[in-house]
């Protein structure tokens, strides 16, 4: 079974690869909202933010980077959703393969379009006066974060993805996700937030991801930030995949 | 020696019906879908359940593909239990839904060829060349499904079903939403289907469809099969036909196909 597994999924990862590679739009339209707001908050707001000796698209690039993730895992939903509506999903459900092959290939393809948009936004991002003198290792520390981020995040695309009554429905639940990097020190230092928002900025996934990923390209020592970082992602992916499968499985009995 | 007492499984099979559902129920919360349906269907030809909207032709289909579990009775296909071998189930049948269900970003033949390699079977470019073929797709076959008429989706979507050669099918109201032109054409390849050997259970809600196409007819009403039989036999159902004279109108079908005659070739849009 998990020979077949590993085929199935290489298969339908070979058909979801191709609504991507086809509509390459779905690409455009992820990263638009990223670059849209880099451009705003490096142009219009960022000349009043401080951030002290820091450039202010260095600050905000790992932010931007989040919203990019939310942004593509939002399309994950979508396109799951559009297999269940079109009755794909059940015609491959009823055929004699590893049946969780379906929802593996969906996640795989989501890791690769949203390395393509992070690809294209740090392009941008380099247009804009964006610099690293990081190495090679922190820089693969980053895409390690980034990954594990958005896995975890594609995981739990897949819930309503499985679970939504509309197309609106589907890609709705991204839109919390994209707004969460706003209340954190993705575009702003926390200190300056009243108390309450304050607290609620410094304790959410965010802030660590952004702090960490920031002290690594800038060459900093990333101190305990990072562990916070990862057990954030490795808390979500785990609770992410364990309600995927609630829902996948009330979806196929 | 225990193996020798047990009835080899391929000998079973092959004396066991194509279809076996026996009490079968199905609710979903408090409405009962399904109140104890009971039918056979032998092996080969066609079966149509027919049955208005809601009757739960499409909830007994799901069952039957392995798609539901029942809340109650006994359902087997091809002589495996849907309940306890899903995955030989799955081996033995192919289902075409009520939506063709077929990638609109791929091209015909990609379909084809999608379905043949998930079957793992040998020269899946030649087994989709060959449906193509079969079923007058061969032209359109480069092009995206997108760009496909309905019933050329619902042609291609019946030529998935075919790969791997399943002894039975499920065809849940293969013509819903059709044109009479493209409804014939599903026809076609439906009787194409059953002509190979394969056993069709097809729902529908169309009575000429049943008469057209099928070899035995049951009707499932409230949750239940009420009755069961070949044409002919539920057409003793009601009094003796009386002979009546009329002149024969041509239906408002037959205009129209007739009309359309030739100059529709089907893939032109």
């Amino acid at each position: 079974m998990a020979t077949h597994l590993l085929g199935d999924t290489t298969v339908l990862t070979g058909r979801t690869m191709r609504h991507i590679t086809r509509s390459p739009d779905t690409i455009v339209t992820t990263v638009i909202t990223p670059i849209a707001i880099m451009l705003m908050f490096v142009y219009v707001f960022g000349g009043a933010i401080d951030t002290g000796s820091v450039s202010y698209v260095n600050y905000m690039l790992p932010g931007i980077l989040l919203i990019t993730i939310a942004s593509g895992v939002s399309y994950t939903a979508f396109r799951l959703f559009g297999d269940i509506q079109s009755g794909i999903f059940e015609r491959f459900q009823s055929m004699p393969i590893a049946r969780p092959g379906m929802l593996w290939a969906h996640v795989l393809t989501s890791l690769a379009a949203n390395v393509i948009s992070l690809v294209v936004v740090v392009g941008v991002a380099l247009l804009m006066g964006f610099r690293s003198s990081a190495g090679v290792p922190a820089w693969l520390a980053v895409a390690g974060i980034l990954l594990l981020f958005t896995l975890a995040l594609t995981w739990l695309a897949v819930i309503p993805g499985l679970t939504a009554k509309s197309v609106d429905g589907a890609s709705a639940f991204a839109y919390p996700l994209i707004f969460l990097p706003f209340v954190s020190s993705a575009f702003a230092p926390t200190d300056t937030m009243p108390g309450p928002v304050r607290a609620f900025a410094e304790h959410q996934p965010v802030t660590s991801i952004v702090d960490t990923i920031r002290d690594l390209l800038a060459q900093r020592p990333v101190g305990t930030a990072i562990w916070i970082a990862l057990a954030w992602c490795a808390g979500i992916l785990v609770l992410a995949y364990l309600f995927a499968g609630i829902s996948y499985r009330r979806r196929i009995s | 020696m225990l193996a020798g007492m047990s009835i080899p499984p391929t000998t079973g099979r092959a004396q066991s019906p194509a279809i076996f559902v026996q009490g079968l129920e199905k609710s979903y919360k408090q409405l009962r879908v399904l109140r104890g349906v009971d039918f056979e269907v032998a092996r080969g030809g066609i079966f149509a359940l027919l049955g208005s909207n809601g009757a739960g032709k499409t909830t007994l289909v799901k069952i039957l593909s392995t798609l539901l579990k029942a809340d109650a009775g006994t359902a087997r296909v091809n002589g495996l239990d849907v309940a306890e071998q899903p995955a030989e189930v799955r081996e033995s049948i192919s289902l075409t839904g009520q939506f063709a269900a077929v990638d609109e970003v791929l091209s015909g033949r990609e379909n084809l060829v999608l379905v043949a390699r998930l079957r793992r079977l040998r020269d899946p470019g030649v087994i989709a060349d060959d449906l193509l073929r079969r079923f007058s797709l061969t032209e359109a076959g480069t092009r995206r499904v997108a760009a496909y008429s309905g019933g050329m989706r619902r042609r291609l979507d019946i030529a998935m079903s075919l790969i791997g050669h399943p002894p039975v099918i499920f065809l849940d109201e293969p013509t819903a939403g059709l044109d009479p032109q493209a409804r014939i054409e599903v026809w076609q390849a439906v009787e194409e289907l059953a002509a190979g050997g394969t056993t069709v259970l097809l729902t529908t809600q169309y009575l000429n469809e049943a008469e057209q196409l099928a070899d035995r007819i049951a009707i499932l009403h409230e949750g239940r099969i009420i009755v069961d039989g070949t044409l002919a036999e539920l057409k003793q159902l009601v009094p003796p036909a009386e002979v009546e004279y009329v002149e024969k109108q041509p239906s408002l079908e037959d205009v129209f196909l007739a009309v359309l005659g030739g100059a529709g070739d089907q893939d032109e849009r």
